[in-house]
């Protein structure tokens, strides 16, 4: 197998804005290797560093030093991006556009020809169950419906690499199951998932490894099986792995 | 090229579907109108003195129009957080700016041809005159300042993180470059060293957006002005708004990006 996503010694400082403040280091050198196939778990407590991780990942920020690859590529240079789909955290999309129309957009700016844009949108709003709403503005959207375009754009340009910042943040159970479905559909299509989550039930069910990061550093990485060799959860594997110390009532 | 005009495609949508575009196109119709069907006991001053008037609420209208629209584009996608999906496709931060640039430029150009055409429709009617090629040159270097306009608010909205500070800002800007522009010399040299040599250095640095101004020849029914003077006009806008537009590239690749 392949890497498809790789780090090396990434690390991520921010200088602080206020007079004589400490820089803030948000990563500290990660090493991260996800094979071409596999749903792989990004986990961590708030804070820990995983969105930094995918902000770098995405070209948002440049890091302090250590260098990270797409597909072999270093992802500072945009056509990184051109086999990934990206699902945001909230919905970040152009509200005053219909669903249709914004994965238009994406289409063009993929550069997809106009019959297979035409056929590629219509296959991702059916996958997503949008197609009702398709002349709909965003604006108009429920919560689910928003997520579910944003899947359906993440998914516009057949990426190979899907990455996923807690997908099912926010969503109502049926959203969840619904989520949880297509990316089992995408792993079975032979297709790389990379997600953060906190919903660590979700993250036993469906991923193959998971990586675990604390306050900017590596804790562990493996297949879930082995992480959780001695606890009956992952829950309890990560709260141990965090250093987490259940307090006694007194 | 695709994903430029992608960008910019989105961005005319977006100022089409807003409704403060048509308020103002509203307001001007109105006015044009009021002032176009007035008589005025056909004294043709007074008649001048109104198209004078209609024609200075166009610029203003355009003005508004550009400056608005632009100075909200960076600032409202990266507090929307719209530029985070964007930057995870294939996209560079100076398809972005250009992509921006080339969408305000484009909706302030309808917006602008759509005042003008009412405008001609109106005084035309009454006059039963139609000038067509002067028309043609005044949009046409109206619509070349105002993709200078729009560079130089990108690259204000790049600087100022309020898109209300970058507009106040640019207006003022405009507004005195528009009115004091064409007089800094004269003031310059009124004024003693070393005060003289720094408002001609102003005086050559800043863009002169008077040259792109044909309404007193529209008003005067003045003939045509050379093509050959439109062309150097056209290579002069050219000029500073790939300055402005390199100098908001440059602020922008470095910004930090965070979710």
């Amino acid at each position: 197998m392949s890497a498809i996503l790789k780090s090396e010694k990434l690390r991520v400082e921010f200088k602080s804005r206020e007079f004589r403040q400490p820089v803030k280091v948000a990563l500290t050198g990660l090493d991260l290797e996800v094979q071409a196939g596999e749903v792989f778990g990004f986990l961590g407590p708030n804070g820990a560093g995983k969105t930094t991780t995918m902000n770098v990942l995405l070209g948002f920020i440049p890091p302090t030093s250590g260098t990270a690859y797409l597909f072999g590529i270093d992802v500072r240079q945009p056509i990184a991006r051109q086999r990934i789909g990206y699902l945001p955290e909230m919905t970040y999309y152009y509200k005053f556009l219909t669903a249709e129309e914004l994965l238009r957009f994406y289409a063009k700016i993929f550069g997809l020809a106009r019959a297979e844009a035409d056929q590629r949108i219509d296959q991702l709003l059916k996958l997503v169950e949008l197609e009702q709403a398709r002349k709909r503005t965003i604006r108009s959207y429920s919560k689910g419906m928003q997520q579910r375009v944003g899947l359906a754009q993440a998914l516009i340009n057949n990426p190979d690499l899907l990455i996923l910042d807690e997908p099912t943040s926010g969503l109502d159970p049926l959203g969840r199951m619904k989520v949880r479905e297509i990316i089992q559909r995408l792993k079975n299509e032979g297709k790389t998932v990379f997600f953060s989550s906190h919903e660590l039930g979700e993250v036993e069910t469906v991923c193959d490894r998971v990586a675990i990061i604390h306050q900017g550093e590596l804790k562990t990485v493996g297949r879930v099986d082995k992480i959780m060799e001695s606890y009956p959860t992952l829950e309890k594997a990560f709260l141990n792995i965090v250093g987490y110390q259940p307090q006694t009532a007194s | 090229m695709k994903t430029i005009f992608a960008i910019a495609g989105v961005v005319i949508m977006e100022l089409y579907r807003r409704k403060d575009f048509y308020v103002l196109f509203v307001l001007t119709a109105f006015i044009t109108l009021a002032a176009g069907s007035v008589h005025f006991f056909h004294e043709s001053n007074i008649v001048r003195y109104v198209k004078d008037l209609c024609l200075l609420l166009i610029w203003i209208s355009a003005w508004i129009i550009t400056i608005a629209t632009t100075a909200r584009q960076i600032p409202m996608e990266r507090e929307s957080r719209t530029i985070f999906p964007l930057l995870a496709k294939p996209v560079t931060r100076g398809q972005i700016i250009l992509g921006k640039f080339f969408g305000c430029w484009f909706a302030s150009g309808i917006a602008l041809v759509v005042f003008y055409l009412f405008f001609i429709v109106v005084t035309g009617s009454r006059e039963h005159y139609w000038p067509v090629l002067q028309y043609v040159q005044a949009i046409l270097l109206q619509w070349l300042m105002l993709g200078l306009l729009t560079a130089m608010t990108l690259l204000g909205s790049i600087i100022f993180a309020a898109p209300s500070s970058t507009v106040t800002i640019v207006f003022i800007s405009a507004f005195s470059i528009w009115f004091l522009g064409p007089h800094l010399n004269v003031i310059a040299l009124r004024n003693p060293e070393p005060l003289r040599d720094i408002i001609y250095t102003a005086y050559f640095i800043i863009p002169h957006l008077e040259l792109f101004d044909l309404r007193e020849r529209l008003v005067g029914d003045w003939s045509v002005v050379p093509w050959s003077a439109c062309g150097l006009a056209a290579l002069y806008a050219a000029a500073y708004t790939g300055l402005f537009l390199l100098l908001a590239w440059l602020g922008f690749r470095r910004q930090n990006l965070s979710t």
